[in-house]
Protein backbone atom coordinates (compact mmCIF):
# COMPACT_ATOMS: atom_id res chain seq x y z
CA UNK A 1 0.00 0.00 0.00
CA UNK A 2 3.34 2.12 0.69
CA UNK A 3 4.44 1.74 -2.37
CA UNK A 4 1.39 2.88 -4.52
CA UNK A 5 0.35 5.75 -2.29
CA UNK A 6 4.38 6.97 -2.62
CA UNK A 7 3.71 6.57 -6.27
CA UNK A 8 -0.07 8.40 -5.99
CA UNK A 9 1.68 11.13 -4.46
CA UNK A 10 4.76 11.89 -6.02
CA UNK A 11 2.33 11.87 -9.16
CA UNK A 12 -0.12 14.77 -7.48
CA UNK A 13 3.25 16.55 -6.67
CA UNK A 14 3.91 17.16 -9.92
CA UNK A 15 0.86 18.00 -11.11
CA UNK A 16 0.20 21.69 -11.54
CA UNK A 17 -3.03 21.75 -9.76
CA UNK A 18 -1.50 20.66 -6.43
CA UNK A 19 0.31 23.88 -6.80
CA UNK A 20 -2.67 25.76 -7.73
CA UNK A 21 -4.53 24.93 -4.66
CA UNK A 22 -1.22 25.87 -2.62
CA UNK A 23 -0.83 28.94 -4.27
CA UNK A 24 -4.32 29.92 -3.72
CA UNK A 25 -4.26 29.25 0.32
CA UNK A 26 -0.92 30.58 0.39
CA UNK A 27 -2.07 34.04 -1.17
CA UNK A 28 -5.40 33.54 0.70
CA UNK A 29 -3.59 33.44 4.18
CA UNK A 30 -1.12 36.60 3.32
CA UNK A 31 -3.82 38.30 2.29
CA UNK A 32 -6.43 38.09 4.86
CA UNK A 33 -3.43 38.75 7.41
CA UNK A 34 -2.55 41.57 5.50
CA UNK A 35 -6.19 42.93 5.57
CA UNK A 36 -7.53 42.24 9.21
CA UNK A 37 -3.69 42.79 10.63
CA UNK A 38 -5.13 40.19 13.52
CA UNK A 39 -4.75 36.05 13.74
CA UNK A 40 -8.03 36.07 15.35
CA UNK A 41 -10.08 37.80 12.94
CA UNK A 42 -8.16 35.86 9.83
CA UNK A 43 -8.51 32.87 11.85
CA UNK A 44 -12.96 33.49 11.89
CA UNK A 45 -12.80 34.28 8.05
CA UNK A 46 -10.54 31.66 6.84
CA UNK A 47 -13.21 29.29 8.42
CA UNK A 48 -15.75 30.74 6.32
CA UNK A 49 -13.40 29.99 3.60
CA UNK A 50 -12.23 25.94 4.25
CA UNK A 51 -15.35 25.12 5.51
CA UNK A 52 -17.13 25.28 2.26
CA UNK A 53 -13.97 25.11 -0.19
CA UNK A 54 -12.04 22.26 1.25
CA UNK A 55 -14.92 19.93 0.86
CA UNK A 56 -15.36 21.14 -2.97
CA UNK A 57 -11.53 20.79 -4.16
CA UNK A 58 -11.65 17.29 -2.00
CA UNK A 59 -14.58 16.10 -4.30
CA UNK A 60 -14.01 17.15 -7.41
CA UNK A 61 -9.92 16.11 -6.73
CA UNK A 62 -11.03 12.47 -5.60
CA UNK A 63 -13.41 11.72 -8.54
CA UNK A 64 -11.19 13.65 -11.11
CA UNK A 65 -8.00 11.51 -10.04
CA UNK A 66 -10.19 8.44 -9.81
CA UNK A 67 -11.17 8.64 -13.02
CA UNK A 68 -7.96 10.01 -15.10
CA UNK A 69 -5.90 7.25 -13.10
CA UNK A 70 -7.85 4.73 -14.52
CA UNK A 71 -5.40 3.25 -16.86
CA UNK A 72 -2.82 2.42 -13.98
CA UNK A 73 -5.17 0.73 -11.86
CA UNK A 74 -5.75 -1.38 -14.26
CA UNK A 75 -2.22 -1.78 -15.24
CA UNK A 76 -1.42 -2.26 -11.39
CA UNK A 77 -4.53 -4.95 -10.80
CA UNK A 78 -2.26 -7.32 -12.93
CA UNK A 79 0.52 -7.11 -10.74
CA UNK A 80 0.28 -9.08 -7.49
CA UNK A 81 -1.08 -6.44 -5.59
CA UNK A 82 -3.83 -6.61 -3.43
CA UNK A 83 -6.88 -4.67 -4.61
CA UNK A 84 -7.64 -2.72 -1.09
CA UNK A 85 -3.87 -1.37 -1.11
CA UNK A 86 -4.51 -0.39 -4.59
CA UNK A 87 -7.62 2.07 -3.93
CA UNK A 88 -6.28 2.65 -0.31
CA UNK A 89 -2.81 3.63 -1.50
CA UNK A 90 -4.61 6.17 -4.24
CA UNK A 91 -6.82 7.64 -1.85
CA UNK A 92 -4.15 8.37 0.70
CA UNK A 93 -2.05 9.69 -1.85
CA UNK A 94 -4.81 12.21 -2.91
CA UNK A 95 -5.74 13.29 0.60
CA UNK A 96 -2.43 13.61 1.57
CA UNK A 97 -1.38 15.59 -0.65
CA UNK A 98 -4.12 17.60 -0.41
CA UNK A 99 -4.15 18.12 2.90
CA UNK A 100 -0.09 19.13 2.81
CA UNK A 101 -1.18 22.08 0.36
CA UNK A 102 -3.60 22.96 3.16
CA UNK A 103 -1.71 23.25 6.13
CA UNK A 104 1.70 24.44 4.09
CA UNK A 105 -0.62 26.82 2.63
CA UNK A 106 -1.96 28.26 5.57
CA UNK A 107 0.63 27.54 7.78
CA UNK A 108 3.38 29.54 6.34
CA UNK A 109 2.22 33.41 6.57
CA UNK A 110 0.33 32.31 9.94
CA UNK A 111 4.07 30.96 11.19
CA UNK A 112 5.49 34.23 9.77
CA UNK A 113 3.04 36.42 10.87
CA UNK A 114 4.01 34.94 14.26
CA UNK A 115 1.31 32.77 15.22
CA UNK A 116 3.57 30.85 17.54
CA UNK A 117 3.75 33.61 19.99
CA UNK A 118 0.24 34.35 19.99
CA UNK A 119 -2.97 32.44 21.69
CA UNK A 120 -4.88 32.22 18.46
CA UNK A 121 -2.36 28.74 17.88
CA UNK A 122 -4.92 26.43 19.32
CA UNK A 123 -7.49 27.98 17.04
CA UNK A 124 -5.58 27.96 14.41
CA UNK A 125 -4.54 24.17 14.93
CA UNK A 126 -8.42 23.56 15.42
CA UNK A 127 -8.77 25.21 12.01
CA UNK A 128 -6.43 23.08 10.10
CA UNK A 129 -7.14 19.72 12.07
CA UNK A 130 -10.43 20.34 10.71
CA UNK A 131 -9.81 21.25 7.32
CA UNK A 132 -7.54 18.17 6.78
CA UNK A 133 -10.72 16.07 8.24
CA UNK A 134 -12.57 17.68 5.88
CA UNK A 135 -10.28 16.75 3.36
CA UNK A 136 -10.29 12.68 4.19
CA UNK A 137 -13.99 12.56 4.34
CA UNK A 138 -15.07 14.10 1.46
CA UNK A 139 -11.85 12.76 -1.07
CA UNK A 140 -13.26 8.81 0.47
CA UNK A 141 -16.82 9.87 -0.77
CA UNK A 142 -15.51 10.87 -3.80
CA UNK A 143 -13.63 7.89 -4.30
CA UNK A 144 -16.78 5.63 -3.35
CA UNK A 145 -19.03 7.60 -6.05
CA UNK A 146 -16.57 7.55 -8.55
CA UNK A 147 -16.04 3.74 -7.93
CA UNK A 148 -19.80 2.90 -8.11
CA UNK A 149 -20.00 4.93 -11.25
CA UNK A 150 -18.37 3.97 -14.95
CA UNK A 151 -19.91 7.20 -16.23
CA UNK A 152 -17.41 9.81 -15.89
CA UNK A 153 -20.37 12.69 -16.24
CA UNK A 154 -22.55 11.08 -14.07
CA UNK A 155 -19.91 10.53 -11.47
CA UNK A 156 -19.30 14.10 -11.44
CA UNK A 157 -22.29 15.09 -11.11
CA UNK A 158 -23.57 13.10 -8.33
CA UNK A 159 -20.27 14.13 -6.57
CA UNK A 160 -21.47 18.32 -6.98
CA UNK A 161 -24.63 17.64 -5.52
CA UNK A 162 -23.39 15.59 -2.77
CA UNK A 163 -21.02 18.38 -2.40
CA UNK A 164 -24.19 20.95 -2.74
CA UNK A 165 -26.18 18.80 -0.72
CA UNK A 166 -24.08 18.62 2.85
CA UNK A 167 -22.58 22.04 2.37
CA UNK A 168 -25.85 24.26 1.66
CA UNK A 169 -28.92 22.07 1.13
CA UNK A 170 -28.43 20.31 4.29
CA UNK A 171 -28.23 23.47 6.74
CA UNK A 172 -31.88 24.77 4.39
CA UNK A 173 -34.00 21.61 5.58
CA UNK A 174 -32.15 21.71 9.25
CA UNK A 175 -33.27 25.51 9.51
CA UNK A 176 -36.92 24.59 8.24
CA UNK A 177 -37.26 21.77 10.82
CA UNK A 178 -35.71 24.26 13.37
CA UNK A 179 -38.52 26.89 12.56
CA UNK A 180 -41.44 24.35 11.72
CA UNK A 181 -41.39 22.37 14.82
CA UNK A 182 -40.72 25.32 17.13
CA UNK A 183 -42.74 25.13 19.54
CA UNK A 184 -41.37 21.97 20.73
CA UNK A 185 -37.91 21.58 22.49
CA UNK A 186 -35.06 21.22 20.10
CA UNK A 187 -31.75 21.15 21.57
CA UNK A 188 -30.96 17.52 21.81
CA UNK A 189 -32.55 17.27 17.93
CA UNK A 190 -30.13 20.52 16.54
CA UNK A 191 -26.85 18.82 18.52
CA UNK A 192 -27.64 15.47 16.60
CA UNK A 193 -28.96 17.16 13.19
CA UNK A 194 -25.12 19.28 13.95
CA UNK A 195 -23.27 15.81 14.48
CA UNK A 196 -24.39 13.98 11.59
CA UNK A 197 -23.16 16.72 9.16
CA UNK A 198 -19.45 16.49 8.76
CA UNK A 199 -19.68 20.56 6.98
CA UNK A 200 -21.59 21.38 10.07
CA UNK A 201 -19.96 19.25 12.68
CA UNK A 202 -16.42 21.40 11.93
CA UNK A 203 -18.33 24.82 11.45
CA UNK A 204 -19.80 24.27 15.16
CA UNK A 205 -16.48 23.03 16.43
CA UNK A 206 -14.60 26.40 15.55
CA UNK A 207 -17.12 28.54 16.19
CA UNK A 208 -17.09 27.11 19.65
CA UNK A 209 -13.56 27.32 20.33
CA UNK A 210 -13.18 30.51 18.82
CA UNK A 211 -15.39 31.61 21.63
CA UNK A 212 -18.01 33.70 19.88
CA UNK A 213 -20.95 31.56 21.36
CA UNK A 214 -22.88 34.42 22.37
CA UNK A 215 -23.73 35.66 19.43
CA UNK A 216 -25.52 32.31 19.30
CA UNK A 217 -28.21 32.58 21.68
CA UNK A 218 -29.65 30.03 23.51
CA UNK A 219 -28.77 27.45 21.30
CA UNK A 220 -25.23 28.84 21.57
CA UNK A 221 -25.75 28.33 24.76
CA UNK A 222 -26.58 24.44 24.87
CA UNK A 223 -24.35 24.19 21.90
CA UNK A 224 -21.85 25.23 24.56
CA UNK A 225 -22.34 23.46 27.61
CA UNK A 226 -21.50 20.10 24.82
CA UNK A 227 -19.31 21.18 22.69
CA UNK A 228 -17.57 23.33 24.93
CA UNK A 229 -16.90 19.99 26.90
CA UNK A 230 -14.25 17.71 27.05
CA UNK A 231 -17.02 15.10 26.43
CA UNK A 232 -18.42 16.91 23.31
CA UNK A 233 -15.05 17.54 21.95
CA UNK A 234 -14.47 13.81 22.32
CA UNK A 235 -17.91 12.91 20.72
CA UNK A 236 -17.42 15.35 17.90
CA UNK A 237 -14.14 14.27 16.95
CA UNK A 238 -15.59 10.18 16.93
CA UNK A 239 -18.11 11.68 14.88
CA UNK A 240 -15.40 12.94 12.28
CA UNK A 241 -13.55 10.27 12.33
CA UNK A 242 -16.48 7.76 12.01
CA UNK A 243 -16.99 9.94 8.59
CA UNK A 244 -13.32 8.68 7.38
CA UNK A 245 -13.60 5.31 8.52
CA UNK A 246 -17.03 4.57 7.06
CA UNK A 247 -16.90 5.51 3.39
CA UNK A 248 -13.10 4.36 3.79
CA UNK A 249 -14.50 1.08 4.27
CA UNK A 250 -17.19 0.76 1.71
CA UNK A 251 -14.13 1.24 -0.67
CA UNK A 252 -12.09 -1.28 0.54
CA UNK A 253 -15.73 -3.50 0.29
CA UNK A 254 -16.92 -2.08 -3.46
CA UNK A 255 -12.89 -2.14 -5.11
CA UNK A 256 -13.17 -6.18 -3.94
CA UNK A 257 -16.07 -6.60 -6.05
CA UNK A 258 -15.42 -4.55 -9.28
CA UNK A 259 -14.82 -5.77 -12.22
CA UNK A 260 -12.01 -3.84 -14.41
CA UNK B 1 -0.44 -25.22 -15.88
CA UNK B 2 -4.11 -23.01 -16.02
CA UNK B 3 -7.34 -25.17 -14.67
CA UNK B 4 -10.75 -23.36 -14.73
CA UNK B 5 -13.78 -25.59 -14.38
CA UNK B 6 -17.56 -24.46 -14.88
CA UNK B 7 -16.24 -20.55 -15.03
CA UNK B 8 -19.89 -18.10 -15.33
CA UNK B 9 -19.76 -14.14 -15.94
CA UNK B 10 -22.45 -12.09 -16.06
CA UNK B 11 -22.51 -8.34 -17.35
CA UNK B 12 -26.02 -7.32 -16.56
CA UNK B 13 -28.26 -9.43 -18.81
CA UNK B 14 -25.29 -9.90 -21.38
CA UNK B 15 -24.21 -13.74 -20.12
CA UNK B 16 -20.67 -13.68 -21.30
CA UNK B 17 -18.78 -16.85 -20.10
CA UNK B 18 -21.49 -20.09 -19.87
CA UNK B 19 -19.90 -22.69 -17.89
CA UNK B 20 -16.46 -22.60 -19.40
CA UNK B 21 -13.94 -25.09 -18.71
CA UNK B 22 -10.71 -25.44 -19.77
CA UNK B 23 -7.43 -27.13 -19.01
CA UNK B 24 -3.89 -25.90 -20.32
CA UNK B 25 -1.08 -27.94 -19.72
CA UNK B 26 2.36 -26.73 -19.16
CA UNK B 27 5.00 -25.12 -22.06
CA UNK B 28 3.65 -24.23 -25.84
CA UNK B 29 2.00 -21.52 -27.02
CA UNK B 30 -1.69 -21.56 -27.17
CA UNK B 31 -3.93 -18.79 -29.01
CA UNK B 32 -7.38 -18.07 -27.59
CA UNK B 33 -9.61 -17.24 -30.66
CA UNK B 34 -12.98 -16.59 -31.38
CA UNK B 35 -15.21 -13.97 -32.73
CA UNK B 36 -15.57 -10.73 -30.91
CA UNK B 37 -17.60 -10.75 -28.14
CA UNK B 38 -17.16 -13.88 -27.58
CA UNK B 39 -15.56 -13.71 -23.93
CA UNK B 40 -11.69 -13.83 -24.69
CA UNK B 41 -10.86 -10.75 -23.20
CA UNK B 42 -13.39 -11.87 -20.22
CA UNK B 43 -11.29 -15.12 -20.05
CA UNK B 44 -8.32 -13.48 -19.73
CA UNK B 45 -9.27 -10.60 -17.28
CA UNK B 46 -10.60 -13.76 -14.91
CA UNK B 47 -7.44 -15.53 -15.19
CA UNK B 48 -5.55 -12.36 -13.96
CA UNK B 49 -8.52 -11.55 -11.13
CA UNK B 50 -9.59 -8.14 -12.84
CA UNK B 51 -13.09 -10.02 -13.63
CA UNK B 52 -14.82 -11.46 -10.44
CA UNK B 53 -16.64 -14.63 -12.09
CA UNK B 54 -19.82 -15.01 -10.70
CA UNK B 55 -19.62 -19.10 -10.69
CA UNK B 56 -17.00 -21.32 -11.15
CA UNK B 57 -13.27 -22.32 -9.91
CA UNK B 58 -10.06 -21.26 -11.69
CA UNK B 59 -6.58 -22.81 -10.15
CA UNK B 60 -3.12 -21.06 -11.92
CA UNK B 61 -0.05 -23.54 -10.99
CA UNK B 62 -2.04 -25.05 -8.53
CA UNK B 63 -3.38 -22.17 -6.39
CA UNK B 64 -6.74 -20.81 -6.66
CA UNK B 65 -6.48 -17.26 -7.74
CA UNK B 66 -9.31 -16.61 -4.88
CA UNK B 67 -6.89 -17.27 -2.44
CA UNK B 68 -4.73 -13.76 -2.73
CA UNK B 69 -3.01 -11.91 -5.01
CA UNK B 70 0.86 -14.07 -5.44
CA UNK B 71 -0.49 -15.98 -7.71
CA UNK B 72 -0.03 -13.04 -10.17
CA UNK B 73 4.09 -13.35 -9.38
CA UNK B 74 4.01 -16.59 -11.78
CA UNK B 75 1.99 -14.09 -14.69
CA UNK B 76 3.18 -11.42 -17.10
CA UNK B 77 0.46 -9.99 -18.74
CA UNK B 78 -0.08 -7.45 -21.69
CA UNK B 79 -3.32 -5.63 -22.11
CA UNK B 80 -4.48 -5.03 -25.42
CA UNK B 81 -4.34 -1.06 -24.89
CA UNK B 82 -1.42 0.14 -23.93
CA UNK B 83 -2.41 3.24 -21.87
CA UNK B 84 -0.06 4.49 -19.58
CA UNK B 85 -0.05 7.40 -16.74
CA UNK B 86 0.76 10.34 -19.26
CA UNK B 87 2.87 12.67 -17.18
CA UNK B 88 5.31 9.48 -16.44
CA UNK B 89 8.57 8.93 -18.06
CA UNK B 90 9.17 5.57 -19.98
CA UNK B 91 12.11 5.05 -17.61
CA UNK B 92 10.14 5.96 -14.17
CA UNK B 93 7.45 3.42 -15.04
CA UNK B 94 9.73 0.79 -15.86
CA UNK B 95 11.85 1.32 -12.73
CA UNK B 96 7.73 1.56 -10.76
CA UNK B 97 6.82 -1.63 -11.80
CA UNK B 98 9.85 -3.16 -11.05
CA UNK B 99 9.92 -1.62 -7.44
CA UNK B 100 6.49 -3.11 -7.19
CA UNK B 101 7.57 -6.49 -8.43
CA UNK B 102 10.54 -7.14 -7.74
CA UNK B 103 13.64 -7.16 -9.16
CA UNK B 104 15.01 -8.18 -12.48
CA UNK B 105 17.87 -7.70 -15.01
CA UNK B 106 16.06 -8.52 -18.36
CA UNK B 107 14.79 -4.65 -19.08
CA UNK B 108 17.78 -3.83 -20.60
CA UNK B 109 18.26 -6.71 -22.86
CA UNK B 110 14.71 -5.94 -23.86
CA UNK B 111 15.18 -2.12 -24.23
CA UNK B 112 17.52 -2.51 -26.83
CA UNK B 113 15.94 -5.26 -28.31
CA UNK B 114 12.82 -3.21 -29.16
CA UNK B 115 15.64 -0.25 -29.74
CA UNK B 116 13.11 1.99 -27.14
CA UNK B 117 16.87 4.03 -25.83
CA UNK B 118 15.96 7.65 -27.28
CA UNK B 119 12.35 7.05 -25.82
CA UNK B 120 13.51 6.50 -22.09
CA UNK B 121 13.34 9.92 -21.12
CA UNK B 122 10.08 10.86 -23.14
CA UNK B 123 6.65 10.94 -21.55
CA UNK B 124 4.36 8.20 -22.42
CA UNK B 125 1.62 10.85 -23.35
CA UNK B 126 3.67 11.83 -26.12
CA UNK B 127 4.77 8.44 -27.15
CA UNK B 128 2.67 6.91 -30.48
CA UNK B 129 0.74 4.27 -30.55
CA UNK B 130 3.34 1.61 -31.49
CA UNK B 131 5.96 2.54 -29.27
CA UNK B 132 3.56 2.44 -26.47
CA UNK B 133 3.20 -1.35 -26.84
CA UNK B 134 6.89 -1.82 -27.53
CA UNK B 135 7.09 -0.18 -23.68
CA UNK B 136 3.82 -2.54 -23.05
CA UNK B 137 6.00 -5.66 -23.94
CA UNK B 138 8.85 -4.51 -22.46
CA UNK B 139 6.91 -4.41 -18.69
CA UNK B 140 5.63 -7.72 -19.79
CA UNK B 141 8.59 -9.95 -20.35
CA UNK B 142 11.10 -8.07 -17.92
CA UNK B 143 9.99 -10.48 -15.43
CA UNK B 144 10.78 -14.27 -15.79
CA UNK B 145 7.61 -15.84 -15.22
CA UNK B 146 6.52 -19.05 -16.20
CA UNK B 147 3.15 -18.11 -17.46
CA UNK B 148 2.92 -15.11 -20.25
CA UNK B 149 -0.44 -14.00 -21.56
CA UNK B 150 -0.49 -11.71 -24.39
CA UNK B 151 -3.74 -9.62 -25.32
CA UNK B 152 -3.86 -8.74 -28.81
CA UNK B 153 0.52 -8.40 -28.70
CA UNK B 154 0.82 -7.35 -32.49
CA UNK B 155 -1.80 -4.62 -32.54
CA UNK B 156 0.64 -1.09 -33.60
CA UNK B 157 3.53 -2.78 -34.28
CA UNK B 158 5.61 -2.18 -37.33
CA UNK B 159 7.20 -5.33 -39.26
CA UNK B 160 10.40 -5.30 -38.05
CA UNK B 161 9.07 -5.47 -34.55
CA UNK B 162 6.57 -8.04 -34.71
CA UNK B 163 9.96 -9.99 -36.25
CA UNK B 164 11.93 -9.30 -33.07
CA UNK B 165 8.48 -10.44 -31.45
CA UNK B 166 8.15 -13.80 -32.97
CA UNK B 167 11.27 -14.17 -31.79
CA UNK B 168 11.03 -13.28 -28.41
CA UNK B 169 7.91 -15.57 -28.35
CA UNK B 170 9.91 -18.39 -29.51
CA UNK B 171 12.51 -18.13 -27.22
CA UNK B 172 10.43 -17.61 -24.70
CA UNK B 173 8.75 -21.12 -25.59
CA UNK B 174 11.70 -22.31 -25.56
CA UNK B 175 13.01 -21.45 -22.26
CA UNK B 176 9.50 -24.11 -21.28
CA UNK B 177 7.13 -21.37 -20.13
CA UNK B 178 3.29 -21.51 -21.19
CA UNK B 179 2.41 -18.39 -23.56
CA UNK B 180 -1.75 -17.68 -24.04
CA UNK B 181 -2.25 -15.49 -27.03
CA UNK B 182 -4.94 -13.46 -28.54
CA UNK B 183 -5.21 -12.16 -31.23
CA UNK B 184 -7.60 -11.60 -34.64
CA UNK B 185 -4.35 -11.52 -37.32
CA UNK B 186 -4.55 -15.02 -38.37
CA UNK B 187 -1.38 -16.06 -40.54
CA UNK B 188 0.75 -14.46 -37.02
CA UNK B 189 -1.41 -17.18 -34.68
CA UNK B 190 -1.02 -19.56 -37.86
CA UNK B 191 2.90 -19.03 -37.65
CA UNK B 192 3.02 -18.91 -34.02
CA UNK B 193 0.45 -21.32 -31.99
CA UNK B 194 0.66 -24.43 -31.29
CA UNK B 195 -2.72 -25.39 -29.97
CA UNK B 196 -5.50 -23.37 -30.40
CA UNK B 197 -8.40 -23.13 -27.92
CA UNK B 198 -11.70 -21.64 -29.88
CA UNK B 199 -14.10 -19.90 -27.89
CA UNK B 200 -17.96 -19.50 -29.02
CA UNK B 201 -20.55 -18.29 -26.94
CA UNK B 202 -19.06 -18.64 -23.63
CA UNK B 203 -18.13 -21.38 -24.30
CA UNK B 204 -15.03 -23.48 -25.62
CA UNK B 205 -16.19 -25.05 -29.42
CA UNK B 206 -12.58 -26.64 -30.09
CA UNK B 207 -9.07 -27.35 -28.71
CA UNK B 208 -6.57 -28.94 -30.25
CA UNK B 209 -3.61 -28.39 -33.23
CA UNK B 210 -4.38 -26.18 -36.25
CA UNK B 211 -4.26 -29.66 -38.26
CA UNK B 212 -6.76 -31.46 -36.25
CA UNK B 213 -9.25 -27.78 -36.94
CA UNK B 214 -8.79 -28.23 -40.57
CA UNK B 215 -9.10 -32.37 -40.74
CA UNK B 216 -12.56 -31.31 -38.35
CA UNK B 217 -13.61 -28.86 -40.94
CA UNK B 218 -12.59 -30.33 -43.86
CA UNK B 219 -10.97 -26.57 -44.89
CA UNK B 220 -7.49 -26.98 -46.91
CA UNK B 221 -5.92 -23.90 -44.71
CA UNK B 222 -6.54 -22.60 -41.22
CA UNK B 223 -8.43 -19.19 -42.05
CA UNK B 224 -11.09 -21.15 -44.44
CA UNK B 225 -11.47 -23.12 -40.87
CA UNK B 226 -11.63 -20.53 -39.05
CA UNK B 227 -14.44 -19.29 -41.39
CA UNK B 228 -16.31 -22.17 -41.52
CA UNK B 229 -16.43 -22.75 -38.14
CA UNK B 230 -17.75 -19.02 -38.16
CA UNK B 231 -19.89 -19.39 -40.70
CA UNK B 232 -21.91 -22.69 -39.57
CA UNK B 233 -22.48 -21.51 -36.12
CA UNK B 234 -24.40 -18.39 -37.62
CA UNK B 235 -21.98 -15.42 -36.17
Amino acid sequence: MFKILKYSFYDLMRSRWSYVYFAFYLLLGVVLLFLNNDLSKAVITLMNVIIVLVPLIGTIFGVMYYYNSKEFTELLLAQPLKRSSIFLGQYLGVAISLSMSLILGLGIPFVFYGLFMSNAIWDFSLLLITGTFLTLIFTALAFNIALSNENRIKGFGYAILLWLFLAIIYDGIFLMSLIIFEDYPLDKLSLIGTMLNPIDLSRTLILLKLDISALLGYTGAVFKQFFGTNFGLIVSFSALTLWVLLPVLRITMKAKKKDF
Amino acid sequence: MIKIKDLYKKFGKNEVLSGLNLEIGEGGIFAVLGPNGSGKTTLIKCLLGMVIPNKGEITVLGENIKSGSNYRHKIDYLPQIANFPNNLKVKELITMIKDLRGKTSLDQDLISLFKLEPFLDKKLGNLSGGTKQKVNLVLTFMFDSPLVILDEPTSGLDPISLLRLKKLIQAEKAKGKTILITSHIMSFVEEISDEIVFLLEGKIYFKGTITELRNKTNQPDFEHAIASILTDNHV
